[in-house]
């Protein structure tokens, strides 16, 4: 019937107005947002215990998102080829963290990782295998091969398909709504009760009321130019949670995956990709003198894939800044040292993908070079992924704490299944043993959030350029508060991004029409900008280097920060807490 | 010396549900080895941020969002390249268009009823 509505939306401003203010409610027991491995898992074990499910994403279902672009591995302590423990996988994890990973959160991970990975081995996912056993390879910063992947870079495609499949078998009681963006969540006496969205297709506001709502929105690294992840990662569940009164941890550790392609141009391949060829094949990082370089920064790599992300992100720009970088700015990845042949067993097919962008890899090196891609930091949880909001879960990249100051490679998939399972079970339980709400919706829930779907902002206007300023906050972001920072440029940084946020306004631009990008842009913008903040501050804050967090004017790790910031909003401000006194002087002097 | 810049340019199909459809053509600086998307992009960026288009993975074509016409051929605009002369972009002429190049191209059990 809002559809109806819509298509009239042209003919009358005055009818316009009333029937796009006709409001879609829905009810359901438990509200998921974000259709990446998190959500679906959580959708699905939700609906294995009872509840009904309406599994909400700003995109299509299982489309957008980190899960599908995931190329590499999934790490697990399956030990189907070398003995294993998930005791020897948090050892790993703590260390990779830096002395900040959240030890109930690390041990969950590792403790139910086996589990899920054997879930979608049971499901189909078809885990790459040897001798009828699944098999691992080692990755950076793991003790020994525990990594499982699906082969030739197709591990998260074939996990979102797998996990898409599993949830159409629930369709009785999972609901599936794309193109539906969340813009806040309704909390009344304290309690999350559901959320206030838009339907992108249709510009039809929708009020969502939910027993629990679950947040698997993914990370952050659409802040950033170069980025690995899709265009809908710009942290809308830490901006939903923050608004919602959840506070946030760990905001200023952002990992940067160090070896994202960047020349020659190559297109139809995610910028991550050499990963897993470097666990098959070594290849070799070179400067712009081809020159090997990392063990001036303290790992020799001798042919081998063993420097964890932290270190070699750091190694690369420094070689940048001291004028012995590659063309691009980058370094030289070269593969020359492999034959034609096992160039081809390794790549498979994507050597005709490399072939079709004019790489040869026998004949030249690629340049490659960081690239944001994932955060440690996120929305602080318990065990159970509950947050400080009853009714308020979340689920994958949104929690925050698991991984520390930096995050072993092959744990992000990983946390998205354990964290995502959980989640679901523990919403559902809410459901299930809940007395009956307390906790009615009423009109005035949400007002603020709907009034702001519901509004005409001006009219579709080129001048104020969404696109430019979403790319304006990229560049100010990926020149200030990158992998290498000083006090001076994110102090820099926030100046530029508080007058980002003037520059917004308070209204959205366009009115609800069908598919208008300027809108979402808006929405997106509103969250990326108060997400951006939270990094910032934290990293002001944070006087000393550790994990991803390296400050030029402090490059030492000190003892008194091994604690988690914590970040809450506040009257629409921002306020941090949890930073050393002796620290806290520092900044005010 | 350098070249002169090389210019690629976009005839591409405008509107939304209930206008007629109409043509508007842009240029883009056109550089080797880009794709469709990446000059679509720039464009909204640059020159119009009303430009409705859908994609989320930008370039790994591992979300298959961006699927349009491109001179009557259907393809993924990640994976299109850009070529310096006109190109004409319309939507997908079998879905239901919703804006500009977006049409609804997700299975009828995942939209949002």
């Amino acid at each position: 019937m809002h559809r109806f509505a819509l298509h009239r939306i042209r003919e009358n401003t005055r009818y316009e107005r009333r029937m796009a203010a006709e409001l879609v409610t829905i009810e359901t027991d438990v509200l998921v947002v974000g259709s990446g491995a998190a959500g679906m898992y959580a959708a699905i074990e939700a609906a294995r215990r009872g509840a009904a499910v309406l599994l909400a994403d700003r995109s299509l279902i299982g489309r957008g998102g980190a899960t599908v672009m995931a190329q590499m591995t999934v790490a697990a302590a399956l030990g189907e080829e070398t003995p294993d423990d998930w005791r020897h996988h948090y050892d790993d994890t703590i260390a990779a963290g830096r002395g900040l990973c959240d030890e109930a959160l690390a041990r969950l991970l590792c403790e139910e990782a086996s589990d899920c990975i054997r879930e979608l081995d049971r499901w189909g996912v078809g885990w790459a295998r040897k001798d009828g056993h699944i098999t691992a390879t080692q990755a950076p910063g793991h003790d020994r091969p525990r990594c499982v992947y699906v082969d030739f870079i197709n591990t998260g495609p074939a996990v979102s398909k797998t996990l898409r499949a599993e949830i159409a078998r629930h369709h009785k009681s999972i609901c599936k709504a794309g193109d539906l963006c969340v813009v806040d969540l309704i909390v009344g006496d304290g309690e999350a009760s559901g959320a206030v969205a838009w339907h992108l297709s249709s510009g039809a506001p929708v009020m969502v009321a939910a027993q629990a709502t679950v947040l698997a929105t993914g990370g952050l690294t659409r802040l950033f130019a170069r980025n690995s992840a899709s265009a809908n990662m710009g942290g809308d569940g830490y901006a939903l949670a923050l608004r919602a009164g959840a506070p946030l941890i760990d905001m200023e550790f952002v990992q940067f995956f160090p070896i994202g392609h960047l020349a020659p141009r190559l297109i139809g391949m995610d910028p991550i990709m050499w990963d897993p060829f470097r666990y098959k094949l070594g290849g070799r990082l070179r400067n712009g003198r081809m020159e090997e370089f990392t063990a001036a920064y303290g790992s020799d790599e001798d042919g081998k894939y063993v420097l964890t992300r932290d270190l070699a992100t750091y190694a690369i720009l420094k070689e940048v800044a001291a004028g012995r970088g590659s063309p691009h700015g980058g370094a030289y990845l070269s593969f020359a040292h492999c034959s034609r042949q096992a160039l081809r067993a390794a790549f498979g097919p994507v050597i005709d993908r490399l072939a079709a962008n004019a790489i040869d890899l026998t004949r030249m090196p690629v340049e490659v070079a960081p690239i944001a891609h994932y955060h440690m930091g996120g929305v602080k949880a318990d065990a159970r992924m509950a947050t400080e909001v009853p009714g308020l879960f979340v689920a994958g990249e949104v929690v925050g704490g698991a991984n520390g100051a930096n995050r072993l490679s092959g744990n992000a998939i990983t946390e998205a299944l354990v964290f995502g399972r959980r989640a679901g079970a523990s919403a559902a339980e809410r459901v299930k043993h809940r007395a009956p709400p307390r906790h009615r919706m009423r009109p005035q829930d949400g007002a603020a959030a709907l009034d702001l779907v519901r509004r005409d902002g001006f009219t579709r206007d080129r001048r104020k350029n969404t696109a430019a300023m979403i790319a304006r906050l990229q560049a100010i972001m990926t020149d200030d508060v990158g992998p290498l920072r000083t006090g001076r440029g994110l102090a820099h940084a926030m100046t530029q991004i508080e007058a980002l946020g003037d520059e917004l306004g308070e209204r959205p631009p366009g009115r609800a029409a069908n598919f208008d990008l300027q809108r979402l842009e808006w929405f997106d913008l509103r969250n990326m900008l108060v997400v951006a903040r939270a990094i910032v501050q934290c990293a002001l804050n944070r006087t000393e280097s550790r994990g991803a967090h390296q400050r030029e004017d402090f490059s030492t790790t000190r003892p008194e920060w091994q604690v988690h910031q914590t970040v809450r909003g506040r009257d629409g401000r921002l306020q941090t807490s949890g930073a050393p006194h002796a620290a806290a002087t520092v900044i005010a002097s | 010396m350098t070249a002169a810049k090389q210019i690629a340019t976009l005839k591409i199909q405008r509107g939304g549900v209930g206008e007629a459809a109409r043509f508007e053509r842009f240029e883009v600086p056109f550089e080797p080895g880009q794709s469709v998307l990446d000059g679509l992009r720039w464009l909204r960026a640059a020159a119009d941020p009303t430009l409705a288009i859908r994609f989320s993975c930008i370039n790994a074509n591992a979300c298959k969002e961006c699927m349009i016409q491109l001179d009557g051929e259907t393809v993924y605009a990640c994976t299109a390249r850009l070529e310096p002369r006109e190109m004409t972009l319309t939507p997908l002429p079998n879905k239901k268009l919703l804006r500009d190049l977006v049409t609804e191209i997700a299975s009828p059990s995942e939209r949002f009823k």
